[in-house]
């Protein structure tokens, strides 16, 4: 061991620097004890006591800086170095003050006293504490957050029955209020249109679609998955539906749903009864009768939902402009079956968005019978444990068994782009059907992602002598992040055929698939 | 009139995000208002507190308003520093053969090495016993009651002994009338708050007995007493936050005091002497800090339903708290080791548990929580002023309110966190913040450093037990 000390005539530092400073250098391998203070009488008498007080010290000024460093001979000189360039740093660092994150509910509303809507997407087991304090304080709720009991979910709804606020989800992706994107949401512009959806995906394809025809969106308030189950009994639904009704702003609600269970049903189109305004009602792949005995509208599947919302309120009376005409799809059709080559008939659909892939199935069954599915029409047509996809199959990737541990695939695509390259391993597939969903919450580049995959998959095929149809469609618009134009046109460049709707992309299939056969 | 949903419609919207940063993110990116909180699971997860917070908040009504009236009175209280009186005859039930320390009570046998220091030196200076050996011997034969300071409206700086003959402060809550008395303060280095009790710490508690208190009494006579709230006010502009750093209110309290002395009937070497004693000692307000403080938080105490913390104390061995409305109970758990800087030659090996009653400080809106108004001694909460604002920012989320008098200049003059609330503190997981010098373990070293040190979880979880006892059906 040894000591060496360094004297810095006229250089200041305060106490707590030196201290801390000191602490470091302590710290520091092969050294013992490390000491920096200015060279004040009392503190000599304290590096004395220490035996610390080389000649050096002795005879410093109050206003001269003293290192004193006890350690390692071979390590002395290195480590006075470093502690004048920790004196430096300290000198010259600028703490620039971060951005304050409060730590609780209370702290925000502190911050930020006029909130009005809390998003909760903790883990389940905590989420409902967390939107019970919310509704608590008068504030309205989002929560993405799923796992939450069907209990709590019910008693959160009926808390905000009584305190006239939003309890949107438990699992809810998707909401616009005021115009502001909440979690999985896409960019769409102001305006008459009112949807209250029970699905995430449902509501993007619905409010982008009617974008996307000129008209805008007053509100896309989102209830959760469970809200029509007979449980629940659409308590968020029918108060939410309710609220457009007597909003200014909007002219005309869209209900968007799975078919809800019979008696919840029969609730649900009682209040709609009630309304004053046009209800377009779209419960996909349920029975168009529920709407009789009421005025609403009935719509077939999510993109016919948007566009007889679109055509009420520019007061056109045909809706079908936008569909392509049967001449087109068959054209389209037939420009890839020539391609194929024998053994290819099947169908693989990979959706990432669950309602999306669901209109699929039912339009696909429609036309070509029964599809294979983990998220089948009738359960003999799910798939085994495995998942492997049997003759024609469609898949929601976005379910749990596809997502244990793993990121969503709108968010992360690759769960996707995997899949799609063993597809493109069987012979007997013909065509390949996908979704990309644009907007807040999904992956930046979602359709270059898939165009990787895309292109790989077309190159396997023709490799050994196929052609490989993919049949797509993009739900967004132009003012999304990621950009509908750009996207369609990552999808082209690779060969794929973009079609305006998924209800379209389906139809190009159905055509195939029956050409085929 | 109550909202209707759809008014929600017609207002600009402003969000809260609780979980996925990316959510907050999008929102701002779209131009709407958007903050994030720093989520954790309430209570960290504990299912136990959680459960009592839920049953709790079924008379969060009744608690706010609890609540309310004792922030009310922490705000309105006026603490002026009136007298220089002896503490047996100031303190109430102040029994001879009596020692005060720094609370939670404590016996003897378990005290903390620097507090059976003080002890001992008590008794050598108050002519018990002659040397250490028969001081031990006295103590530990039981011939000395011990009780908390706290327990006689006092509080004492580490390890807060007060004996019969030591001359203390008396504070007067001017809008409450109650008192609050605290020792005067010795200075740096050996001295009896520390554990020293050699010939000189001595010596120099007998001058300060004779010679001090009797001047500082006399100037104090000719005035209508000095206010300690607006001396606390300025020194937070002035960059000290009254319980680590007191530079500035020291000099303010000289400032006021010094005429007054020049017009006793001391001698102007002994006015010399006592005024140097002052300005050498730049913790001297400390003392005057910790009694108005403790003369404020005690106006606060016994609000049935209340949840605020009307007192934070170490005593070298274990951490307590008091509840405005859990009465007189001590909810405890162990003193920790604190996390700071050292001076050389000493690491934390050397240092002594959480120590002090100086915590009053922390409760009554200063000290850590005015951290922001500090930046000179930021080393201690991490380095950086940022560190210290961060600090303060923390706190407002333990707290019912925001001081009226106490405010801090880079915060834009927004007044400390004041009352710190139990429910909070479980709630969020949040700490108080306590900045606090470090004793050495042994007696008689004195202060080897200072820093941050967290007070244990134990003490708020069953001050919370009890509450949910006490006030849940």
């Amino acid at each position: 061991m040894a000591k060496k000390a360094l004297v810095k005539e006229g250089t200041y530092f305060d106490s707590v620097s030196l201290m801390s400073i000191s602490k470091d250098i302590k710290a520091m391998d092969g050294i013992n004890e490390a000491t920096i203070v200015m060279g004040t009488d009392a503190n000599k008498e304290i590096l004395k006591t220490a035996n610390l007080l080389l000649p050096e010290a002795e005879t410093a000024k109050p206003n001269d800086l003293v290192i004193v460093i006890d350690g390692k001979e071979e390590v002395l000189d290195k480590t006075i170095d470093e502690t004048n360039q920790m004196l430096a740093d300290k000198k010259a660092s600028s703490d620039e003050e971060k951005e304050y994150n409060p730590g609780s509910l209370d702290g925000a509303l502190d911050l930020q006293p006029d909130s009005n809507l809390v998003i909760i997407s903790v883990p389940g087991e905590y989420a409902a504490r967390e939107a019970k304090k919310a509704l608590k304080r008068g504030l309205h709720v989002m929560l993405f957050s799923d796992n939450v009991p069907v209990e709590d979910e019910i008693e959160l709804k009926k808390m905000a029955v009584e305190k006239n606020l939003l309890l949107m989800g438990p699992d809810c992706g998707t909401a616009i209020v005021n115009g502001a994107p909440l979690a999985f949401a896409n960019v769409v512009s102001r305006g008459p249109v009112g949807i209250v959806a029970a699905s995430g995906t449902g509501a993007q394809a619905v409010s982008s679609l009617v974008d996307r025809q000129g008209v805008g969106l007053t509100q896309v308030i989102g209830t959760g998955g469970r809200d029509l189950k007979s449980k629940v009994k659409g308590i968020e639904m029918i108060k939410d539906m309710k609220a457009l009704d007597n909003d200014e702003e909007t002219e005309i609600i869209v209900l968007v749903s799975k078919p809800p269970a019979k008696e919840v049903s029969k609730k649900i189109m009682d209040e709609v009864k009630k309304l004053k305004k046009p209800v377009i009602v779209n419960f996909l792949g349920g029975d168009p009768a529920v709407v009789k005995g009421t005025d609403a509208i009935w719509a077939d599947t999510l993109e016919d939902a948007a566009l007889k919302a679109a055509a009420f309120i520019k007061g056109e009376d045909e809706v079908s402009s936008a569909s392509l005409k049967d001449e087109e799809i068959a054209e389209i059709a037939e420009e890839e079956t020539k391609k194929m080559a024998s053994p290819q008939k099947y169908l693989r659909g990979l959706y990432t968005g669950g309602t999306l892939c669901s209109e699929a199935v039912i339009l696909l069954t429609e036309e070509n019978g029964d599809i294979y599915s983990n998220t089948p029409l009738k359960d003999d047509f799910a798939l085994k444990e495995d998942l492997k996809s049997i003759k024609n199959t469609v898949i929601d990737l976005g379910e749990d068994e596809f997502t244990k541990g793993k990121p969503h695939p709108m968010i992360e695509p690759s769960l996707r782009n995997e899949r799609m390259a063993e597809e493109a391993e069987d012979e007997e597939v013909a065509v390949i059907l996908l979704d990309v969903v644009l907007g807040y919450g999904s992956h930046m580049d979602p359709a270059g992602e898939a165009a990787k995959a895309i292109k790989k998959a077309k190159t396997k095929a023709a490799d050994r002598g196929a052609y490989l149809s993919v049949i797509a469609s993009v739900c967004g618009t132009e003012k999304d992040p990621q950009n509908l134009h750009v996207q369609e046109e990552r999808l082209r460049e690779v060969g794929a055929k973009v079609l305006p709707t998924n209800v379209q992309a389906v139809r190009v299939v159905n055509k195939i698939l029956s050409d085929l056969n | 009139m109550t909202k209707k949903l759809q008014d929600l419609f017609k207002e600009e919207l402003n969000v809260i995000n609780i979980g996925l940063e990316s959510f907050a993110e999008n929102l701002k990116d779209e131009g709407y208002n958007a903050v994030q909180v720093d989520w954790k699971p309430a209570a960290g997860g504990d299912k136990e507190m959680a459960g009592l917070l839920d049953d709790i908040e079924n008379i969060s009504d009744r608690i706010a308003a609890a609540n309310e009236k004792a922030v009310e009175k922490i705000q309105k209280s006026e603490p002026i520093v009136i007298d220089v009186q002896t503490a047996k005859d100031a303190l109430p039930d102040f029994s001879d053969k009596m020692i005060l320390h720094a609370a939670p009570p404590e016996k003897w046998e378990d005290m903390s090495g620097p507090m059976q220091g003080a002890a001992i030196g008590a008794c050598i200076y108050e002519g018990w016993a002659e040397n250490e050996k028969e001081a031990r011997k006295m103590l530990d034969d039981g011939q000395v009651t011990f009780d908390a300071a706290h327990h006689h409206n006092a509080v004492g700086p580490m390890t807060g002994i007060v004996s019969p003959s030591m001359p203390v402060w008396v504070i007067e809550n001017k809008t409450y009338g109650n008192k609050a008395f605290t020792t005067l303060n010795e200075g740096l280095g050996k001295v009896l708050r520390f554990g020293a009790n050699g010939p000189d710490v001595i010596k120099k508690l007998k001058w300060m007995e004779k010679s001090l208190a009797p001047a500082l009494r006399e100037a104090l006579s000719k005035t209508d007493g000095i206010n300690l709230k607006n001396i606390t006010s300025q020194a937070l502009h002035m960059g000290d936050e009254v319980h680590n750093r007191n530079k500035a209110a020291t000099a303010l309290f000289i400032r006021e005091i010094t005429p007054f002395l020049l017009e006793t009937d001391h001698s102007n070497k002994e006015i010399k002497e006592i005024i140097k004693f002052m300005a050498g000692n730049e913790h001297f307000y400390l003392n005057l800090s910790m009694p108005a403080s403790k003369a404020t938080m005690d106006a606060a105490h016994g609000i049935e339903y209340s949840t605020v913390l009307t007192a934070m104390a170490r005593n070298g061995v274990r951490f307590g708290i008091r509840i405005s409305g859990l009465g007189d109970e001590w909810f405890v758990g162990e003193a920790q080791i604190v996390d700071g800087l050292y001076f050389p030659g000493y690491t934390e090996e050397d240092a002594c548990p959480d120590l002090g009653d100086s915590t009053i400080s922390e409760t009554a809106a200063v000290g850590g929580f005015a951290m922001a108004a500090a930046p000179a001694i930021v080393g201690f909460v991490g380095g950086t002023v940022a560190d210290s604002i961060r600090f303060t920012k923390d706190m407002y989320e333990i707290t019912v309110d925001e001081n009226d008098n106490f405010t801090i200049p880079p915060l834009n003059f927004r007044g400390t966190p004041t009352g710190i609330d139990l429910l909070k503190i479980i709630e969020t997981g949040i700490l108080p913040a306590i900045n606090t010098g470090i004793a050495h373990k042994e007696p008689g070293i004195g202060q080897i450093g200072a820093g941050l040190v967290d007070p244990p979880e134990e003490c708020f979880k069953s001050a919370i037990r009890a509450f949910a006892q006490k006030y849940i059906k």
